[in-house]
């Protein structure tokens, strides 16, 4: 498959290309529109928003990323990648794509001593789980993390915690998770966003 | 089946220094210049009462900045905040983590509060970043429970230097334990004086288990993009935006070079018509009890 894009602005980038790497799948860090040319999909890591927004208009990059997601090809955000996708984030005045229909809350859980890891019941990961994996709950890393408070009638939601609250949404060829897959050895998730650039390219 | 929430942990710690990596830290001593450091695109701040450039200039004892200036500070950004402590001085951390800061520097550039002993950093929520001159220090502070690391420089003195020499230290000293046979690695950490499981660890894996920074004289867009090609993770800038005569300017195109490390074209763009940096001072003419990086072990 093509090569999957991972927005290399800001943030724990490298940590996706790693995963992405070891699932055999060449990863390009992209920092200028050039880079967005022909990749089969791009992930939004981790990091700082307000940075990554602000970089992300400098550099020029708002319009092409929107354009491949008119394009249909798939992106993933994830913690501040969700948060740049999201279509209202708040009171925050910051760079926005917004072409997820959420709303979203940024530091939903206070500070950094409020960050925490947590097992989650992520029932569309089944599509990908290998045997022994089949059942097994999804270890997430919450760090000064956002939460989703509403969704638009599009957005299917993929995972909550206990008390109920949104934190993995799908739209179509847009993911969203308030959490950290990158930082655990589980690929699961970045199989189910491989297999959505899969199913993108071929249509 | 969900689970409960663990919160603290050393993956969370560490995952927070992730997410600063390809950024720039900024010293603010105030919510103005916070608010200024956030617009310019900062990954972080740090709260502190003065910029290493006066307390070197003041002299004094140098202590944890007056909470109500960081509340202050943390009420004006969305982005982290980080304080300094002294180095040793526990009660210190204890305030700054119940005021709810989300990073703590246990820093040589305050005046030290324990010649011997650095902070138990394991009994904290809060994660910690220290500064080390080589490996074998950044290793010890690890084993505190250090979550992040970062050359010690010598702040304060917009001279790149001793960043470069601590880098290179870490970074070679990386490459020399991984050329060797699996039997010599203890001889190596006697050497060092660092604990023989990170020094495996750092042998097998050819990095330091966790984030690692440069910090200690950055003052230019290139001096940033230097760090960041040696191998850094990111970058603390000190006195080097607020001590220059466009602290904005300087601010916008160190976060850009930061990014851009490998593109000199962007460096040179961003390079331009930034202003006076700050006075520097060259490392030879400060005697040996002026020197910041000397303090800690």
């Amino acid at each position: 498959m093509s090569a999957i894009g991972v927005l290399a602005l800001q943030g724990d980038f490298r940590e996706h290309v790693e995963v992405l790497e070891r699932l055999g799948v060449e990863a390009r860090e992209v920092r200028q529109p050039r880079d967005l040319e022909g990749v089969g999909g791009l992930i939004i890591p981790g990091g700082e928003s307000t940075t990554i927004g602000r970089l992300a208009v400098k550099y020029d990059l708002v319009e092409p990323i929107k354009e491949m997601i008119a394009e249909g090809r798939p992106v993933w955000g994830t913690c501040a990648g969700l948060i740049f996708l999201a279509r209202d984030i708040g009171g925050y005045e910051q760079p926005l794509l917004g072409v997820l229909d959420v709303e979203v809350e940024r530091n939903a859980f206070g500070r950094q001593v409020d960050s925490f890891e947590i097992d989650l019941e992520v029932p569309d990961l089944a599509e990908v789980s290998e045997p022994e994996e089949t059942g097994r709950p999804f270890h997430a890393v919450f760090i000064r993390a956002p939460i989703v408070k509403a969704v638009g009638p599009k957005v299917r939601v993929l995972a909550r915690l206990p008390d109920g609250t949104i934190v993995a949404v799908r739209q179509e060829h847009l993911l969203g998770t308030a959490f950290h897959p990158e930082l655990t050895d589980d690929t699961r998730f970045h199989r189910y966003f491989l297999r959505m650039c899969r199913v993108s390219a071929s249509v | 089946m969900t689970g409960e929430k663990e919160v603290g942990t050393w993956r969370v710690k560490v995952g927070l220094a992730q997410m600063l990596k390809g950024g720039v830290i900024m010293d603010v001593t105030n919510a103005e210049e916070a608010r200024i450091a956030e617009d310019a695109g900062a990954c972080a701040v740090m709260a502190l009462e003065r910029v290493p450039a006066d307390i070197r200039a003041q002299g004094g004892v140098a202590r944890m900045a007056d909470p109500e200036k960081i509340l202050e500070i943390m009420e004006a950004v969305s982005i982290p905040v980080m304080a300094k402590c002294r180095i040793g001085h526990f009660v210190e951390a204890q305030v700054l983590e119940a005021l709810g800061v989300d990073f703590i520097d246990e820093s040589e550039v305050l005046t030290p509060a324990d010649e011997e002993h650095h902070i138990d950093k394991h009994q904290f929520k809060v994660p910690f970043v220290c500064g080390c001159r080589n490996l074998g220090e950044a290793l010890r502070r690890i084993a505190e429970g250090a979550a992040m690391i970062r050359t010690k420089g010598e702040a304060g003195t917009g001279n790149i230097v001793e960043a470069v020499r601590h880098a290179r230290a870490v970074l070679g000293e990386i490459r020399r334990l991984q050329s060797m046979r699996p039997e010599e690695l203890m001889a190596a950490a006697k050497e060092m004086g660092a604990p023989y499981e990170l020094v495996k660890e750092v042998a097998e894996t050819g990095r330091l288990p966790v984030v690692n920074f440069a910090a200690g004289g950055v003052a230019t867009p290139a001096d940033a993009a230097l760090m960041m090609q040696l191998g850094m993770d990111g970058v603390f800038v000190g006195s080097g935006i607020f001590k220059s005569s466009n602290p904005y300017a300087r601010a916008k195109a160190i976060v850009e070079a930061t990014t851009h490390y490998n593109d000199p074209e962007v460096i040179a763009r961003v390079s331009r018509g930034l202003g006076e940096p700050m006075p520097g001072i060259d490392i030879r003419q400060l005697e040996e009890t002026e020197r910041l990086a000397t303090r800690g072990w």
